[in-house]
């Protein structure tokens, strides 16, 4: 049987085109590869399915061993965030022409260029910041990448990080930076915030995340900033765009890179899949110069009226520079930023605010409600955006009597501390319903 | 109005098509969105919160409202699928133009089960018990990457291909540095002709970057690699076939070298598509390879991204894999984060799931007979296509000999007889509805072209692309100016880019265009 998705396998036509070339075998295209290289037996593969039909009956199969967030009551985020993804991002993002289509030219893939270049200019509105980066990986790779251009762009290569990052994030961190760059942990003060900060000329920057991984706002950006640029430093602040309807965008506080990642504004959970990173900066010419990533702009064509489009700065990039070009770029996660770009085209400012302040209200509501549960609620004077630590006697013991109700209860951070996530998707009901449950479950 | 009686001006049958497409791009002329945006609309509803509101201190609390556009949520669609229509993905053009980047066919089968909820709705960190059916896929497919690639240990975790190279940078640092060697191994070997991230991701990680040149017959220098190897090499960096679609016979040679020196060899599998069944890295004695789910293993591109990449090694450095593992004990699946030596993360979570999944379902649709038969057509396809190619004026493959999947040509000899370049040949291309691309830099290859037909087009599309190609580089003959006009059937019109390297005017943002060029 001819495979459905190799139209050249029929063996008429492949007779013909080795016939057209002259060539007596498929094998003659493989004269290079010397004898001993050569498998010489078939992959030792599963049996194929031999039809679509059995190939969705066996992954029917594989995921009904799955369990998702829409048949349990899931507190869990972390660093990929349960919110409503509107029904326009989902059929955005599945458009065969925009699933299909790559990296392209201006020309052809004129739509796949404006489409980033509007996502990158309404996370600049967001940001109020001239300068944003097809995205890159995730929230981690950004943090990475904001960290090595404010060391180049100083010429130093010490950094002051808060120490209330994820420990999956710090992994990254350290593998990405630590043989060149020096991490110096900043301690965390009682009320969740970063602790005492002390910095000198030898830094190239401090680097905060606000909410933080326990989900505390940080309220001291002016400070750190000030601080940071007193001795020559870059102020890098990684922040949740969806809360920036409601909080104050980095830049307003000073900072010179803010970063993060955007799998909340209309990716799914996708188990992991839904991440990008984002980056932006001023438009000043010697930071645009540290970017690894593509920049697209606009640019005018023949036509009066008609926008084209292309990239910025080209020659800063490994694809222009091998090893003397910025890090790296490549293919990282353009559909996303495509995505993102819709999800804030359908919130609007009035949506972006009303989303913060209802994330707010109900992570303020469950704070309350769990602390009447008799929980004890981590940095509980604090400003939280989405995200609160708890302290119990065993986090084990409380995740599993949750389970018992169909309750994610949150993230195990350590042996007594759990983290829980409330975002609009949870209603009052559900919130009441896990703060029964944790009583129930402290008893 | 027509079909008044009497008033006939063409006649059945239907003429037979023209020998090329009367192709048009969409041409929507569509607006910068926020153009579109009128104060009070909106796109979307929020839940209010139902619950005591939270007054916010002034340090926190944003000041102004972001200026982002308000539209009704008809039109948000509208703008967004015009903007899809002026686009050629896979599943409309005859996308052979984009060499090294393996544009097949992806199922439209494999999509559904990523927006199925039980993955779109999972959550990273559910307990394992809830997640058993995405763990055995990654386990299974970790075991499918093992077999084509002959490696011990796979790491599904890497974001991407480049992603990969750099977490196969971080084992090899690792690995010498468990052995303490680290420091004095400072060195990454890599060749000319394979991809820039190679070079790029050992400069981040610290190494310093040989790259070996090509010798007269386009294969990697063998004895500036003899040269280059010894106590300071960490490792090389080699993608085979190259980028010029050229096989490195000598390739079990350059990983003796390597190893003799004490290195470590590193193969770079972003050109597997022609050797899946064939040939192994492990037969070569490779210690580490990748491959990039959105190539060789049918991910759809998405723009460019998400995609994902496949980190796979030798027993010996299997203790430095990205963590956790997934592990199956012959009953149930779980992750071990418990691995000492590990480079740690180098992504969030496990993956890109949604595409380990898709990449899953692709081999496990096709098994290994399959596999084998898309290494066999892809090649046959390019040697194809290469034969059509040749037949051009103008045209050529630059070095003598055969090639495996993708062939980068070269327009030398139509440049030196037109003064058109490969760049304006590409555009005008487009204007017939195809794509094209020339080469990373720096163009070593003169007026370069890289095709890479992969299994997915029939050989009347391979035909059509040859047809486009030949008319074209008849029209760089009778009217350059025409070529250098393009295009002209195509979403835009010819760009004037000057703007974009002049920090003055460039305008990487809406933000940035109406400070500088509406104020």
């Amino acid at each position: 049987m001819t495979h459905p998705y190799i139209p050249n396998a029929e063996p008429g036509v492949r007779a013909e085109m080795l016939a057209a070339i002259g060539a007596a075998s498929v094998e003659d295209f493989y004269a290079a590869i010397p004898e001993g290289l050569r498998l010489g037996r078939p992959l030792d593969l599963p049996e194929p399915m031999a039809s679509e039909h059995e190939l969705v009956a066996h992954m029917r199969g594989l995921l009904a061993r799955n369990t998702d967030t829409t048949e349990l009551l899931s507190f869990l985020g972390h660093g990929c965030y349960p919110h409503h993804v509107p029904a326009v991002c989902d059929e955005v993002n599945g458009r065969s022409e925009f699933l299909t289509a790559y990296a392209g030219e201006p020309y052809e893939d004129h739509g796949r260029f404006q489409a980033i270049f509007e996502y990158v200019s309404m996370m600049a509105e967001l940001l109020e910041m001239d300068v944003v980066n097809v995205p890159t990986y995730d929230g981690h790779q950004a943090a990475g990448t904001a960290i090595r251009m404010a060391a180049r762009y100083t010429g130093r290569s010490k950094v002051l990080l808060s120490g209330a990052v994820a420990a999956d994030k710090m992994s990254k961190l350290r593998d990405f930076l630590d043989h060149d760059i020096e991490l110096v942990i900043a301690p965390v003060g009682p009320g969740g915030e970063i602790g005492d900060v002390e910095i000198d000329e030898t830094f190239a920057a401090i680097y905060l995340e606000t909410p933080n991984v326990y989900g505390v706002v940080e309220t001291r950006g002016r400070e750190l900033a000030d601080l940071a640029h007193a001795v020559g430093a870059l102020l890098v602040v990684s922040a949740d765009p969806i809360s920036l309807g409601v909080l104050a965008p980095p830049a307003s506080y000073g900072a010179d890179i803010a970063c993060g990642d955007i799998q909340s504004l209309g990716m799914h959970q996708s188990y992991g899949g839904g991440q990008a990173g984002y980056i932006a900066t001023r438009d000043e010419e010697r930071l645009v110069a540290e970017f690894p990533s593509r920049l697209f702009g606009i640019a005018p064509t023949a036509v009066p009226g008609e926008y084209g489009f292309g990239d910025v700065f080209y020659d800063r990039t490994s694809f222009a520079l091998r090893e003397e070009g910025k890090e790296w770029v490549g293919t990282a996660a353009a559909l996303w930023g495509i995505t993102a770009g819709v999800y804030l085209a359908l919130m609007g400012p009035q949506g972006m605010r009303e989303i913060g302040e209802t994330i707010l209200a109900r992570t303020r509501y469950a704070m309350d409600r769990l602390t009447e549960a008799g929980a004890r609620v981590l940095h509980a004077d604090s400003v939280h955006f989405r995200e609160f630590a708890i302290e119990t006697p065993s986090s084990d013991a409380l995740l599993a009597a949750l389970r018992e109700h169909g309750i994610l209860g949150g993230v195990r951070l350590d042996d007594r501390t759990l983290l829980v996530c409330v975002t609009e998707r949870h209603s009052k009901h559900d919130i009441d319903r896990l703060a029964a449950a944790v009583q129930e479950g402290l008893a | 109005m027509s079909g008044h009686a009497g008033e006939s001006f063409a006649e059945l049958p239907v003429a037979p098509k023209p020998a090329l497409r009367r192709f048009h791009q969409a041409r929507w002329d569509e607006p910068i969105i926020f153009e579109q945006s009128r104060p009070g609309r909106r796109g979307i509803a929020v839940p209010a919160a139902g619950v005591p509101p939270v007054e916010l201190p002034d340090a926190v609390r944003r000041a102004e409202p972001p200026k982002l556009p308000e539209m009704s949520q008809l039109h948000v669609l509208r703008h967004y699928v015009r903007l899809s229509q002026e686009n050629l993905g896979v599943d409309q053009a005859i996308a052979v133009g984009q060499g090294t980047c393996t544009m097949k066919y992806s199922p439209k089968v494999n999509d559904r089960f990523v927006t199925d909820p039980r993955i779109a709705e999972l959550h990273p960190l559910q307990p394992e018990d809830t997640v058993q059916g995405v763990l055995e896929i990654y386990w299974r497919l970790e075991r499918m990457f093992a077999e084509i690639s002959g490696m011990h240990r796979v790491s599904l975790q890497p974001a991407s291909g480049s992603a990969a190279i750099y977490a196969n940078i971080a084992m090899i640092r690792a690995y010498h540095a468990s052995r303490g060697d680290g420091e004095r191994r400072d060195q990454v070997i890599t060749t000319m002709f394979s991809h820039p991230s190679n070079a790029a991701c050992a400069k981040v990680a610290g190494y310093e970057v040989i790259t070996l040149m090509p010798d007269e017959n386009g294969y990697p220098d063998i004895e500036a690699l003899r040269a280059a190897a010894g106590p300071r090499t960490a490792a090389l960096m080699i993608t085979n076939p190259e980028d010029t679609g050229i096989f490195n016979p000598r390739i079990e040679e350059f990983v003796r070298i390597v190893h003799e020196a004490g290195g470590l060899a590193c193969y770079d599998q972003a050109n597997a598509n022609g050797l899946l069944g064939v040939t192994r890295a492990a037969d070569a004695g490779f210690d580490l390879c990748h491959f990039n789910l959105h190539k060789t293993f049918s991910t759809p591109h998405m723009c460019g991204g998400p995609a994902g990449g496949a980190s796979c090694v030798s027993e010996a450095l299997a203790p430095f894999l990205p963590g956790p593992t997934v592990e199956f004990d012959g009953e149930k699946y779980h992750l071990d984060a418990d691995r000492p030596l590990s480079v740690g993360k180098t992504r969030p979570f496990l993956g890109v799931t949604p595409n380990v999944v898709r990449a899953y379902a692709w081999i496990a649709a096709l098994g290994a007979q399959g596999l084998r038969e898309v290494a066999e057509t892809a090649v046959l396809n390019n040697n194809y296509l290469m034969h059509k190619i040749l037949q051009i004026p103008g045209a050529s493959a630059h070095w003598p000999g055969g090639r495996v999947e993708q062939v980068r040509y070269s327009w030398q000899g139509l440049f030196e007889e037109t003064g058109v370049h490969s760049e304006e040949i590409g555009v005008r291309a487009a204007d017939f509805g195809v794509h094209y691309w020339t080469s990373h830099h720096p163009y070593l290859v003169p007026e370069p072209f890289t095709l890479e037909p992969t299994e997915s087009y029939s050989q009347e599309d391979l035909d059509e692309y040859a047809a486009i190609l030949a008319h074209v580089a008849d029209e760089a003959r009778r009217d350059p100016d025409l070529v250098r006009g393009a295009p002209y059937n195509q979403t835009i019109h010819k760009i004037d880019p000057t703007s974009l390297e002049d920090p003055k005017q460039w305008s990487p943002t809406w933000r940035a265009y109406t400070r500088k060029h509406l104020a």
